[in-house]
């Protein structure tokens, strides 16, 4: 059969349509992104989109669920803590069509700003969970999480790692199977969640939950790999890989498809086959303190850490003493921290706050968290998508008791304010917060790779769509005094600054110049130059942070290779020693 | 076979990830068992990325640790010492003669390290090329990574493998005949 080279992102899509999914919607984030930028491909067979944030993608499939067909949301682990509301409930009212929400964690936070382990959203919310080990796991357990889901009537949560999501492995492909539910039949009982109907399908959840235990005996993604009786390993994801490597050829495997309800008969009988009994898993002792609760004696956390991602040589080391032998060198590479693109429109923005200003900037998540990096260093907080202008909302009230008289910006990107940006604008208005909110909008979700955004003006299928105009949301909430700014323009950024201050009506500022990564924008593109007899070597330009531009033998340089031509470190040069050539 | 281990490591946008597309390639048609493991997300912005490649019969982890890679390309030679951890002691390394300024070097905030490829080159047994100079002789900078390649497929030594076959089945055919030179300097370079 033909070998296909897939990532288990790609894979999850590929396991999807195999299984017949026709509605799909998501919210991007690393490590779950490319799941749904290899959706469109089976666009003739199934429906996908971005939508606006995971709680409304959560929503849109869950209620196509309802509709009757099956139906994916994927999103990064901590885009399940702004999905929970609907998937709690959706636990209590079950499905129609198969519902599936993929969850992404980021073990070691490469791209993320906790390593929360979601497999406790699945025991908290009474719902399956479905943990792949590879590609082709990928593809084989989206159906049998569909299968689950239906046959159980609860939403499943099919967990992934980043080394699962973005990692490679060979896959086979089977055909779509098409899936369809009886005709709709309006249901309230079932689906309207008043408190009666709640209070009736408590002990109908618990009901589904035991008999999907039961099955977990024989489900056929709970693998038993009998091999020696000396030891005997119980394990799941990724983790299994990394154990495979690790453990004697001659250990007996336990490995787990379905680790929400675990099967504890099936795990009492192997640990009754082997002499002594691991538990090995990446993150939270999720499966070995419930094993350990089921008085089954077993070794895992006390040995494998729950910090940060493991690896064979990690683990190897944890359980065993065995250190990787390497070489320590007399050379030590410096930092290569990430930075803001040459070109970058966020660079003016912060730049201008920056310039030694009394300040506080409340941040967000995007390519512009990284405007809180030296030498720009203008971000006070970064919490949570959204979180930029509440945050600042309550840092502006919390100086308003203390007496403090620093000026609050809340720092959003455009994607962020579709996202949950607009509520917290929404509270500044409505609760007379001293704060100056400020969307950084260069037309795309820009961090996690280039996705369209309802501000953008295209679906994930490159068609086009209403772009919604965030100026016409903000003066609809009643800012009466939007500024619409080039940040590439520095004179015309430092004005709509001092403008907002100033303003005796309520103010926002939007910073709008697209992403120079925007393939289907023709940008004009350019060239700065130093003169360098002109150059007086007093480095303000390395103030503005751009990659392209450093100092060699004690003046200014800009690598041409690098520099798109914005003109900034032209701007600030005090001797106009920097000028700028059309074209590249 | 024991499953064997490559990583390959530079900065954001030198083309890392589609060079080990590339072994991938091969090592499929050629039979193996593959799995690859790619760094995403903030690496895109100028930062260090690596990607690993593992083949064998069976392969179990996508992911090695320290002391565990058997091959080592640096796209970048700061990033060559940066990973050196990741060799095995008897492990090879392809170093691309190539220096590339990090934010912090280039704002004069710290000094980008002497003595990359000496200390490499003192610890491993490294094939030292200049991939950026070749693929500016052959008149386009961006062919540096299929350089680097060819370079690579000299140290891995997988004669079995047609390796132009492959380049053939990947890359676009306007840049063929390119990156078939491409590859062939950076073979010729790896066995001087």
């Amino acid at each position: 059969m033909e070998k296909h080279l897939l990532s288990g992102n790609e894979a999850i899509a590929r396991g999807a349509y195999e299984a017949g999914v026709k509605v799909c919607s998501a919210y991007p984030g690393t490590p779950s992104t490319e799941i749904f930028e290899s959706l469109p491909q089976y666009g003739g067979e199934l429906y996908c989109e971005w939508a606006p944030n995971e709680k409304v993608a959560t929503e849109v499939a869950y209620g196509a669920s309802i509709g009757g067909v099956r139906s994916l949301c994927a999103m990064k682990h901590v885009g399940l803590n702004v999905a929970a509301d609907p998937l709690f409930t959706a636990a209590y009212n079950g499905v129609r069509g198969g519902f599936v929400i993929v969850t992404a964690d980021d073990p070691s936070m490469h791209s993320s700003q906790n390593e929360q382990d979601n497999r406790y959203y699945a025991k908290s919310a009474k719902v399956a969970l479905v943990e792949p080990s590879d590609s082709q796991e990928c593809i084989d357990f989206m159906k049998e999480a569909y299968h689950i889901s239906e046959a159980f009537d609860m939403p499943v949560i099919f967990r992934t790692t980043t080394n699962i999501s973005h990692s490679k492995s060979l896959v086979s492909f089977s055909d779509r199977e098409e899936h369809s539910c009886e005709p709709y039949v309006r249901n309230q009982r079932k689906f309207n969640c008043s408190p009666a109907n709640a209070y009736r399908n408590h002990p109908k959840v618990e009901a589904n939950l035991k008999a999907l235990a039961e099955y977990g005996a024989t489900c056929p993604i709970n693998r038993l790999e009998l091999r020696g009786s000396k030891i005997g390993v119980v394990t799941a994801s990724i983790a299994y890989q990394y154990a495979r490597d690790v453990f004697p050829e001659d250990t007996s495997f336990l490995k787990l498809g379905l680790t929400n309800p675990l099967p504890m008969d099936l795990i009492r009988d192997f640990a009754a086959k082997v002499d002594k009994l691991y538990v090995i898993e990446e993150l939270e002792g999720f499966m070995e303190e419930q094993i350990k609760a089921a008085g089954i004696p077993c070794v895992g956390k006390e040995l494998v850490s729950n910090l940060y991602e493991l690896n064979p040589e990690r683990l190897r080391e944890m359980l065993f003493g065995v250190k990787p032998v390497t070489k320590e060198l007399p050379v030590k590479a410096v930092p290569r921290p990430p930075v803001l693109c040459p070109g970058c429109p966020h660079r003016g923005f912060f730049y201008t706050m920056s310039k030694g200003r009394d300040f506080v900037i409340a941040g967000d998540i995007g390519c512009y968290t990284l405007g809180g990096a030296a030498p720009l260093d203008a971000m006070d907080t970064c919490v949570c998508m959204g979180g930029g202008f509440s945050i600042a909302m309550g840092m502006s009230k919390a100086f308003a008791a203390t007496g403090e008289k620093k000026k609050i910006f809340g720092v959003v990107g455009d994607s962020t304010f579709f996202h949950s940006g607009m509520t917290g604008a929404a509270e500044i208005m409505y609760n007379k917060g001293g704060v100056i909110p400020v969307v950084l909008d260069n037309h795309i979700t820009g961090m996690t790779g280039h996705q369209d955004n309802p501000g953008s003006g295209y679906t994930l299928q490159g068609e086009v769509a209403a772009a919604i105009r965030i100026e016409d949301v903000l003066r609809a909430y009643g800012y009466e005094n939007v500024m619409i700014v080039d940040p590439q323009d520095l004179t015309a950024m430092q004005k709509a600054v001092d403008d907002a201050l100033a303003s005796s009506v309520p103010a926002a500022i939007i910073c709008r110049r697209p992403c120079l990564l925007i393939k289907r924008i023709r940008h004009e593109k350019g060239l700065c130059v130093v003169d360098r007899d002109k150059c007086i070597g007093c480095r303000k330009c390395l103030r503005v942070g751009c990659p392209a531009v450093m100092i060699r033998d004690g003046k200014s340089s800009i690598d041409p290779n690098q520099c798109v031509g914005c003109t900034l470190c032209a701007q600030v040069c005090p001797v106009g020693a920097i000028a700028r050539k059309e074209g590249k | 076979m024991a499953v064997k281990h490559a990583i390959l490591v530079g900065v954001g946008g030198q083309g890392a990830i589609l060079t080990a597309k590339v072994l991938v390639n091969g090592l499929m048609k050629a039979g193996y068992d593959v799995k690859m493991s790619e760094v995403h997300g903030m690496s895109q912005r100028g930062g260090s990325v690596s990607t690993q490649v593992h083949w064998g019969e069976k392969v179990y982890s996508p992911l090695i640790g320290p002391g565990a890679a058997d091959i080592l390309v640096a796209f970048e030679k700061m990033e060559a010492v940066r990973y050196a951890h990741f060799l095995k002691p008897e492990g090879v390394a392809v170093i691309n003669d190539y220096e590339q300024p990090s934010a912090t070097t280039a704002a004069g905030l710290a000094a980008y390290p002497e003595g990359c490829l000496e200390a490499m080159e003192a610890n491993f047994k490294c094939y030292t090329l200049d991939a950026a100079g070749i693929a500016e002789e052959l008149g386009n900078p961006k062919c540096m990574n299929i350089v680097l390649f060819g370079a690579l497929t000299h140290a891995l030594g997988l004669e079995e493998i047609d390796w132009e076959e492959i380049i053939r089945e990947t890359v676009p055919p306007k840049f063929l005949e390119l990156n078939l030179a491409a590859y062939r300097a950076g073979r010729d370079a790896a066995a001087q």
